[in-house]
């Protein structure tokens, strides 16, 4: 296990120096698309349940978050752990209404609830429908670090996504992820062993939702907007695309997967227009067909062939 | 001027008309969805696109081929389910062994893939695509005016998921389909080609999407995304009635776009996510569906 | 384990790998000088939406008319750039566009910006990074009220100067009782205020209203309930696309035959694709006629070579602003933004767009709208010759009195 700490130094150094490289508002969104895909990879890849309402938990935080900082004044932190909160419980209430059917129905129920919740923004008043939640303060961190500035706010979100991240690799590593794995391989069987496995879905969907969320308020706080774009339908499929581009069922596959969704996006959306979205559904469908193991799933599996044929 | 509970009885039986239209674009798409999903357990994601893909045909058929719209309501469904055999036979084949949700994921990647194609092309505001002239003008129904085309959709649409449901339940061609369903093995056994039969479900299926994309093609703009909102509204549509039967989706079809029609006269901020809220509800007391059957 | 770290290298190389391209050098903003000695104008538009005709490409042709024009005319020492992109009438998509142009492109004026929200978001970035945003395409009076800011400069039109026309006019010839259709978000909204009060304070009744979401694909339902309120007028708080389906719709129903539809933000360009005979007879406020005088035939038929379309008054008015901002930077011999701006507040503006122009305090560019009517289908002489101009409404009379002004910057 020493040797996978390195490699996560070596990573975190990279965090640490790319804001001086790279633009940092880029790499903080591609942070918190990062942390998007890996809470929702804890619900596909760990548990074997496809959600595909999850941008319900990113949006929600982030007009929740940035409700709370603007209008009620919440420090910073506070107001994210509002928004965090609120997709926690919401995450509860889907999870619940969602588990009650298994497979494909779970996956319809969680785009229907999602796209029930997009309209429900649509017409609040609160969240200003098309024209979104705008000019949210970033706020002080610890109230005297000013995250106006772009380089000040790019390490507190370094910091919460290692946190978060952590936290997953914990939950995965622990005999509740086991016992999610258990459900997603053979979900009969864990019952038969006595597991109470709805509890199990449920919790593991709260977390994920939660995690997103924190997500979204993060994002919500380095764009200073909310909008419906966050919640819209379209943010789910983009976080699926993710975390099967970069591999289900493993730890860094939605990193990756984040890093090149985010950064084909920034690249070609000025070049090719609206083919983004066709390049999108292509990758869905080479790696629904192909490459189903992801880009860090093949790697892994190309680098254990090369071991089995050396010994 | 009599009023119910307040609402003037024509702005009331205006929207139960115009909702009865939607109706049946609920009705036609969520068939097709069921058809599919009875036969392949594929939760087709394309039927929003291959929708859109149907009334862009007849536009196009019109515009640079003045292929009328007679024809083209021919035609159209005809070129989608073609498309469809060629999805089949080149990529979802190849998914029916596996997990139900890769499925789910190649179409909704496909349907990306066609959304964005068209978008590329068309832009998104839409285009017009005018009224056959049979049906221009209204009926003065006293009430309202209903145009004549949109009553022409409630038409067309009834006859084609009655003759569906006819062909499916009534014939031996539909009892052959429900046998490979449920048994594809035996049913092979008995000299029915089973590959055949699954390829021109899904065939048939989506060309009912690309029937119903050229009859909106007049009542509304043909733009590229016309099929996403309409079919996550199918969805929930679909998850209510149940994939039981195939009667039970023409019916809660029908009758969620009355419902819809009736919130828009009540109480209008909550028409879109009606649908939606009975969804909800349904999952709470009969997670099956109001006509499924727990598989 | 080594396969870990081997996935994790590999990983980790992608990162940056993707990324490159962004490197990019700040410029360095001195108060007395032209940073880079290049001035950029970002045009920020609709490319393919809704609203893709009233601005979109045509934006873009006519802001780069006006930099060619300016270039050639004036030879300024500094080079002059564009760089142009679609928002796609997201604020978001917007806003992101303009934080990247003005912090890694040196974007120093955004100009366009149509569709309400996306201006006012954009208005905020403009406001932090202290560059200018001189908007020609959006409508809102917030972007001159409540959000106002000293970056930002509303050029052509606003739902005051809108409303005001027909909602004066058509309520006094009878249609006194109003009923909107209204696009659902800071657009339509703002109208449908503005045309209300208008309407109101001419002795008018507002029956009611409903809001549709933009770029709706259906507006029989809609159109029902206005129906159904039986007002003598039916407002339409839309724009583009909205209003050419609204107007389409409002036909195949027989709403006009008992009611009259005001769409109160027109354009030559949907009376273009609507036909005279669908719209003969209308009534609205203009900012812009191509067929006015000699002076705007001359320009109009130039933009017309190049886009195919006549201009719509967001083209006129894009083509206006870039050389007023051009010329206020050469005056001002830097393209530091306070000191820009003063020079444009300080300038009178006299173009083929607009006669009797002057920015006030509160960034808005007051000058001369028009009341048109479009012509009968016999009257119109050639493609394009569709108005008849009913009045002539001056800037001091269209736009809102500075006394009403709800922004922070006036000084009452």
């Amino acid at each position: 296990m020493s040797k996978s700490i390195y490699g996560y130094l070596a990573l975190l150094v990279i965090g640490l120096v790319a804001p001086f490289i790279i633009y940092p508002v880029l790499v903080m969104k591609i942070l918190c698309f990062a942390l998007f895909a890996c809470a929702f990879n804890l619900l596909l890849g760990y548990t074997g349940l496809l959600s595909f309402g999850h941008a319900a938990f990113f949006g929600t935080a982030a007009y929740v978050a940035g409700h709370a900082i603007k209008i009620w004044g919440l420090p910073t932190e506070l107001g994210l752990l509002t928004g965090v909160l609120a997709s926690a419980l919401l995450g509860w209430a889907f999870g619940s209404l969602a588990i009650r059917r298994l497979g494909i129905y779970f996956a319809m129920v969680t785009l229907a609830l999602a796209q029930m919740m997009y309209f429900l923004f649509l017409q609040a008043p609160f969240t200003g429908g098309e024209d979104g939640l705008q000019g949210v303060p970033r706020g002080t961190l610890l109230g005297f670090i000013d995250l106006a500035d772009d380089m000040n706010l790019y390490y507190f979100v370094l910091a919460i996504f290692v946190a978060a991240f952590w936290l997953i690799h914990r939950t995965i590593h622990s005999p509740f992820g086991q016992v999610l794995k258990a459900i997603r391989e053979n979900e009969a069987r864990a019952v038969s062993l006595g597991y109470d496995v709805a509890k199990y879905k449920l919790l593991a969907f709260v977390l994920s939702a939660a995690l997103a969320g924190l997500a979204g308020a993060t994002k919500m706080l380095v764009f200073k907007f909310a909008t419906l774009t966050d919640a819209h339908w379209h943010q789910s499929g983009e976080v699926v695309l993710m975390t099967i581009l970069g591999g289900m069922g493993t730890v860094l596959g939605p990193v990756v997967g984040a890093t090149v969704i985010v950064a084909l996006q920034n690249e070609l959306a000025d070049k090719v227009g609206s083919l983004v979205t066709v390049i999108m559904g292509s990758i869905f469908v080479v790696c629904v067909l192909l490459f189903r193991r992801g880009v860090v799933g093949e790697i892994a599996a190309l680098y254990r062939r090369m071991l089995g044929q050396k010994t | 001027m009599t009023e119910i509970f307040g609402i003037p009885i024509q702005a009331l039986m205006g929207q139960l008309t115009l909702g009865l239209v939607n109706g049946s674009f609920y009705a036609m798409l969520s068939l097709g969805l069921a058809v599919i999903f009875g036969m392949l357990n594929i939760i087709n994601f394309t039927h929003g696109a291959l929708y859109m893909f149907g009334a862009f045909l007849a536009w196009m058929g019109m515009d640079y081929l003045q292929i009328g719209y007679w024809p083209a309501l021919l035609l159209a469904p005809l070129v989608v389910g073609v498309f469809g055999i060629v999805i089949e036979r080149s990529m979802l084949q190849w998914l029916y062994k596996l997990d139900h949700l890769y499925g789910l994921l190649l179409t909704f990647g496909l349907a990306l893939m066609l959304e964005g194609m068209f978008t590329n092309a068309y832009g998104v505001s839409g285009q017009p695509y005018s009224i056959p002239e049979e049906f221009v003008g209204a009926f003065n129904l006293g009430f309202m005016f209903l145009p004549k085309y949109r009553a022409w959709i409630i038409v067309a649409s009834l006859l084609v998921c009655f003759a569906t449901w006819f062909v499916i339940e009534k014939t031996r061609l539909g009892a052959n389909l429900r046998a490979a369903t449920e048994n594809p093995q035996l049913t092979q056994a008995f000299g029915i080609n089973v590959p055949l039969m699954v390829m021109l479900t899904y065939g048939f299926g989506c060309a009912l999407a690309g029937f119903a994309g050229v009859l909106a093609a007049p009542a509304i703009q043909v733009s590229p995304l016309m099929g996403s909102n309409l079919i996550i509204v199918v969805f929930a549509v679909v998850v209510i009635g149940g994939m039981g039967s195939i009667l039970g989706s023409i019916l809660t079809g029908l009758g969620l776009g009355v419902i819809e029609g009736l919130t828009r006269v009540f109480y209008p901020e909550a028409s879109a996510t009606v649908v939606f809220i009975i969804m909800a509800i349904v999952l709470m007391i009969r997670p099956a569906g109001l006509f499924g059957k727990e598989k | 384990m080594q396969r870990k770290l081997l996935s994790i290298a590999l990983a980790a190389l992608l990162v940056p790998a993707a990324n490159v391209a962004y490197a990019q050098a700040k410029p360095a903003a001195a108060a007395t000088k032209i940073s880079g000695d290049t001035v950029k104008i970002g045009v920020l538009t609709d490319m393919s939406g809704v609203y893709s005709d009233l601005g979109g490409q045509g934006s873009v042709t006519a802001a780069q008319m006006a930099i060619d024009d300016y270039v050639a005319q004036h030879k300024p020492k500094f080079k002059v750039e564009i760089v142009y992109a679609d928002h796609q009438n997201k604020a978001d998509v917007g806003s992101n566009k303009a934080r990247e142009w003005y912090d890694t492109q040196g974007v120093d004026m955004i100009t366009d910006a149509l569709n309400s929200g996306v201006a006012l978001a954009v208005a905020k970035v403009t406001q932090e990074k202290n560059r200018i945003m001189i908007n020609t395409g959006a409508a809102s009076t917030r972007l001159t009220n409540e959000d106002c800011s000293p970056n930002t400069v509303h050029y052509v039109y606003d739902t005051y100067a809108l409303a005001n026309g027909p909602g004066k006019a058509v309520t006094k010839a009878g249609g006194d009782s109003w009923f909107f259709l209204t696009a659902d978000y800071a657009f339509g909204a703002s109208l449908e205020k503005d045309t209300s009060d208008a309407v109101k304070a001419n002795g008018g009744k507002v029956l009611g209203a409903v809001r549709h979401p933009l770029n709706a694909s259906d507006f029989s339902s809609f159109l029902l309930q206005a129906q159904a309120s039986k007002a003598k007028v039916v407002g339409l708080a839309n724009a583009g696309g909205d209003t050419i389906n609204s107007i389409k719709a409002a036909n195949e129903f027989g709403l006009t035959k008992n009611q009259t539809i005001v769409g109160l933000l027109t354009t030559i360009i949907d009376i273009h694709a609507l036909g005279l005979p669908t719209t003969q007879g209308m009534m609205f406020t203009e900012g812009y006629y191509w067929n006015l005088n000699d002076d705007t035939r001359a320009w109009s038929r130039k933009f017309f070579s190049k886009h195919k379309k006549m201009p719509s008054m967001l083209h006129a008015g894009t083509y206006s602003a870039v050389t007023t901002y051009l010329k206020a930077v050469q005056a001002a011999g830097t393209d530091d933004a306070g000191t820009v701006m003063k020079k444009l507040k300080e300038m009178p503006i006299n173009d083929s767009f607009a006669k009797n122009g002057k920015i006030r305090a509160d960034g808005r560019m007051v000058h001369d709208m028009y009341l048109v009517q479009v012509k009968k289908p016999a009257e119109s002489k050639e493609p394009w010759d569709y108005y008849n101009i009913k009045a002539v409404i001056p800037g001091g009379e269209a736009f809102q009195p500075m006394a009403l002004s709800r922004c922070p910057l006036v000084k009452k």
